[in-house]
């Protein structure tokens, strides 16, 4: 710990402060190399040219990647984007996690929090999301969501390439005593022509580790490209094909022991008594760790100390939540749809007055329930707490949180904190908590010098989320006599998943503050009105909420497109008609919905029983249409038989990995659709284990048609945006088969199975 | 002591006879390729073959499995080239990857009893296995891949 002084962070913020401004340029502060961050992994003849690349004597390139792999392909994509610009050779690159360190800090995921009054979004560099680079920077946490990777990595990865290039053409010119201009590169081999010489990376590694750092260098033209946007294998998939790959939950370290734990089945819960004895005297039962939600025990194995702590008798205090359900937060959410304390989150004219006097007027509302992330791999930290310090191997996609948070609870110097952050098996925003560090460090604190893993069982797991919140929408329109909608009035009421969250960060502080993803997807559509107003209630529960794939645009996606549909029926036109007549100067979304069109043949007509819906929607700068077809069987069976895409993301880096996440994040949507609720009951979660929260198998799978349409406007995330369309393209499908509106998922609440 | 045979090796463990299969992969014999998931049999991500049958390892007692021919992922092909390996990395079908090795056994014994399978087989045959990041559209392209490649 810094005693004497200013830590490094405060005295970053106190220079800033104080010179009014600090330059963050990628890492390159210096003309020397800054490479700290990576040289403790360095191995023997191994150099680390920056932060994010090291080449050995052998010329083999190993990038550091500082986001975490939950299976969005981040490995592979920010490899690309280095050995796009190092000119590389892809096939033998190898990649690495990047440790913690400031440099690695996600500016992109700060900038999209900002108001959606700025302009950032629409493509401008704004003071706002200037000043909010230069906060993340300061804060320099490492953190993947948001859909941010790419586009946070797009400038300083390529950078880091591009110098690291230069670096090494200087240094074999030099050695050949040539000028650097007349030297190429191609995968890994420096040439000079000329005079008939080449030589590889490892060649010049040495030398160019002392070349100076150019401050500026020029990066590739789109067109020059030769390994961003064509598909690349990933490069995590062989290992796992093989069972290699190692997830969290597989850490095994000497000595370890293994915990398991009782929680608090209501939510806020206090453990108040427990009875130890019995359980200590059960076979390889090495201790009982009473802590202020739940109890664990601590054993030789895991299935010994899960079956101990199961039959660890222990009461709790159940707390204001025990009288909350979910069918009460849905009445409360409903009530608030006439609160008169609403955030308005956007205003264009006057849509109450123009509604209050309009003729021919369309009303909506729509409701939708809790939800759990369900990560395959199940919750699970390793700790190991010494006198000095603390060392946390855990599958997160926060490390820097997590870092924060094992030197709190262990109590130890900020340098003496070490996080291994490992393959996720699934993330979908549940790993960017803090919940299973805290409870991990906790008990390995009570057996020093011992690592411990702490396991959640599945029942855990779908218990103790932080979910995505439920949330009801009211809409009002109004049609003019063109047809169109002349004034749009929407009302949001749920929780605040930015609150819930920053609640458990910092349990002290108040947060009533603004929270955009209650109203991403809602106050930001495409849509041109000339009156319009979308305000939202924030309302509070017991009930933790979190970051669910897509967050605040899962449910605005269904409730905006939903409505569109339903307006666009009340005025008797087309919906894809109806949507583009409506798109005013947003010619990017109608060319995708353009093209969802016509890969769809959807004015094609399709036997009695079966629809199409389509749905727009824009997440995370990238602009998704989607069409559904489905079958509804007399009995109300629901087939989803296929789903057609497309999206613009601005610039694709590797195709493949962006089909897929099309493909996932359509059926995780279609999840939610057809099966998705989390129930409450007395304040607990009553769905212990997949059959309660059953999601779309192979046998439910649609067909999916991808088509990437990238227009080159500004980078937009992938990870997310497949999700949002997918419910409204669903259900308004299956109007336009039976006519049946259904506002409330899952589907199943208006008799439908699937 | 259980006398278990996995993957070609006679091994012994000490360690209770109704600890299931999954804790004695994972933990006691440290093949960590066999996930735990949901530890009632529902997801598949625990699958390995007993006596070449697809069978859920996480609801299996170690006792059951004693005396019996056990493969686990790590066993599936020392190489890790079986043609269903090569058709997952063909069709790039994982994305997290933890789900995968269950989803590979699950489609090996399939397999190894239906040379010839119609896709409403392959269906039938993988509908019991979970993905959560939804990788389904190309499980069914890689087993009808390598179903493909094991009959020429």
């Amino acid at each position: 710990m810094a005693k004497f002084g200013l830590t490094r962070r405060k005295f970053l913020v106190a220079g800033a402060l104080v010179g009014g401004g600090l330059a963050i340029g990628y890492g390159f502060k210096s003309d020397k190399p800054d490479n700290a961050a990576l040289s403790a992994s360095t191995s023997e003849g191994e150099i680390a040219l920056n932060a994010w690349i090291k080449i050995d004597s052998k010329g083999v390139v190993t990038v550091a990647i500082p986001r975490s792999e939950m299976g969005q392909g981040i490995y592979t994509a920010l490899a690309m984007l280095v050995a796009e610009e190092l000119d590389a050779d892809f096939e033998t690159i190898k990649v690495e996690q990047a440790p913690i360190d400031d440099v690695y800090a996600n500016v992109s995921i700060l900038q999209d929090a900002l108001p959606f009054s700025d302009k950032f979004h629409d493509g401008e560099d704004t003071i706002g999301a200037t000043g909010m680079a230069k906060v993340a920077g300061l804060l320099g946490v490492q953190v993947t969501g948001g859909s941010t990777s790419v586009r946070d990595a797009w400038g300083p990865m390529r950078q880091a390439g591009a110098t690291a290039r230069s670096m090494l053409v200087m240094a074999a010119a030099r050695t050949w005593n040539v000028s650097p201009d007349e030297c190429t590169v191609e995968k890994g081999v420096i040439s000079h022509l000329k005079t008939n010489q080449s030589g590889n990376f490892g060649d010049f590694v040495v030398k160019a580790a002392s070349e100076t750092v150019p401050l500026s260098d020029t990066l590739k033209k789109p067109d020059d490209f030769e390994i961003i946007g064509k598909s690349k294998n990933r490069l995590d998939i062989p290992e796992k094909v093989t069972g290699k790959a190692v997830f969290g939950i597989d850490i095994a370290l000497p000595d370890m022991a293994f915990a398991a734990v009782k929680l608090s089945p209501v939510f806020g819960g206090k453990l108040s008594s427990h009875d130890e004895k019995t359980v200590l005297e059960m076979p390889g039962v090495l201790k009982v760790v009473p802590f202020e939600t739940g109890v664990a025990v601590v054993a030789d194995s895991f299935w010994r100390a899960k079956t101990a702590v199961e039959k660890i008798s222990a009461t709790f205090d159940s707390g204001e939540a025990a009288s909350t359900s979910s069918d009460q937060v849905i009445k409360t959410l409903t009530d608030n749809l006439s609160s008169d304390d609403a955030r308005i989150y956007a205003e264009v004219g006057d849509a109450p007055s123009v509604l209050s006097s309009a003729p021919n007027k369309v009303t909506a509302s729509y409701t939708v329930p809790y939800l759990a992330h369900a990560c395959l791999e199940p919750m699970n930290c390793t700790a190991k707490v010494t006198e000095t310090g603390v060392e946390v191997w855990m599958p997160n996609q926060a490390p820097t949180l997590i870092k924060w948070f094992a030197e709190k609870i262990a109590d130890v110097p900020a340098e003496n904190v070490k996080v291994h952050t490992t393959l996720l098996g699934g993330g979908f925003g549940r790993r960017a908590e803090i919940d299973l560090v805290l409870m991990a460090v906790t008990i390995a604190k009570s057996l020093k010098n011992r690592p411990i893993k702490l396991v959640w069982t599945r029942e855990n797991d779908m218990q103790h989320d932080m979910y995505r919140p439920a949330a009801v929408s009211e809409f009002q329109a109004s049609l003019g006599a063109d047809g169109k909608i002349e004034a749009w009035k929407n009302r949001i009421v749920s929780q605040s998943v930015s609150g819930s969250f920053t609640a458990r960060l910092i349990p002290w502080a108040t947060m009533d503050a603004p929270d955009n993803t209650t109203s991403e997807g809602a106050a930001d559509i495409p849509y041109e009105f000339s009156n319009r107003l979308v305000d939202h209630v924030p309302v509070k529960f017991p009930i933790p909420v979190g970051f669910w794939r897509s967050v605040g645009h899962s449910y605005n996606g269904f409730f905006t497109e939903s409505f569109m549909d339903e307006a666009a029926f009340a005025a008797n036109q087309d919906p894809v008609e109806f949507r583009l007549a409506h798109l005013g100067e947003h010619r990017d979304f109608a060319t995708i919905l353009q093209k969802a069109k016509e890969i769809s043949n959807w004015s094609s007509p399709l036997p009695a029983g079966k629809g199409r819906g389509i749905a727009l929607h824009e997440s995370f700068g990238s602009i998704v249409a989607q069409v559904a077809e489905v079958s509804v069987s007399e009995d109300k069976t629901v087939t989803v038989d296929k789903v057609f895409c497309v999206i613009d993301c601005g610039t694709v880096v590797n195709p493949d990995t962006v089909i897929a996440q099309m493909e996932g994040g359509i059926i995780f949507g279609l999840s939610a659709t057809l099966f998705g609720e989390i129930t409450i009951e007395n304040g607990q979660v009553v769905n212990e284990n997949f059959p309660d929260y059953d999601m779309v198998r192979l046998a439910n799978s649609p067909v999916i048609e991808t088509v990437l349409a990238p227009s080159g406007r500004r980078l937009g995330g992938v990870g997310e945006p497949g999700t949002p369309p997918i419910a409204p393209a669903v259900t308004n499908a299956i109007f336009a088969a039976t006519g049946d509106r259904i506002r409330e998922l899952p589907i199943t609440k208006s008799g439908y199975s699937a | 002591m259980v006398n278990l045979t996995i993957n070609g090796k006679d091994l012994k463990v000490d360690v209770p006879d109704d600890t299931p299969l999954l804790w004695v992969i994972r933990e006691h014999l440290q093949m960590s390729g066999t996930k735990f998931g949901c530890g009632a049999g529902l997801c598949g991500a625990c699958t390995v073959h007993i006596d070449g049958e697809a069978t859920r390892t996480c609801i299996t007692a170690v006792s059951d499995a004693a005396g019996t021919k056990i493969t686990t992922i790590e066993g599936l092909d020392e190489n890790g080239i079986h043609p269903l390996q090569k058709a997952w990395i063909a069709e790039q079908v994982p994305q997290c990857g933890y789900c995968q090795s269950g989803q590979i056994m699950t489609a090996a014994a399939f397999l190894d009893e239906n040379k010839n399978p119609s896709d409403e087989d392959i269906v039938e045959a993988m509908t019991g296995n979970i993905c959560r990041c939804m990788s389904y559209v190309r499980i069914k392209k890689a087993v009808r891949r390598a179903a493909d490649e094991m009959k020429a």
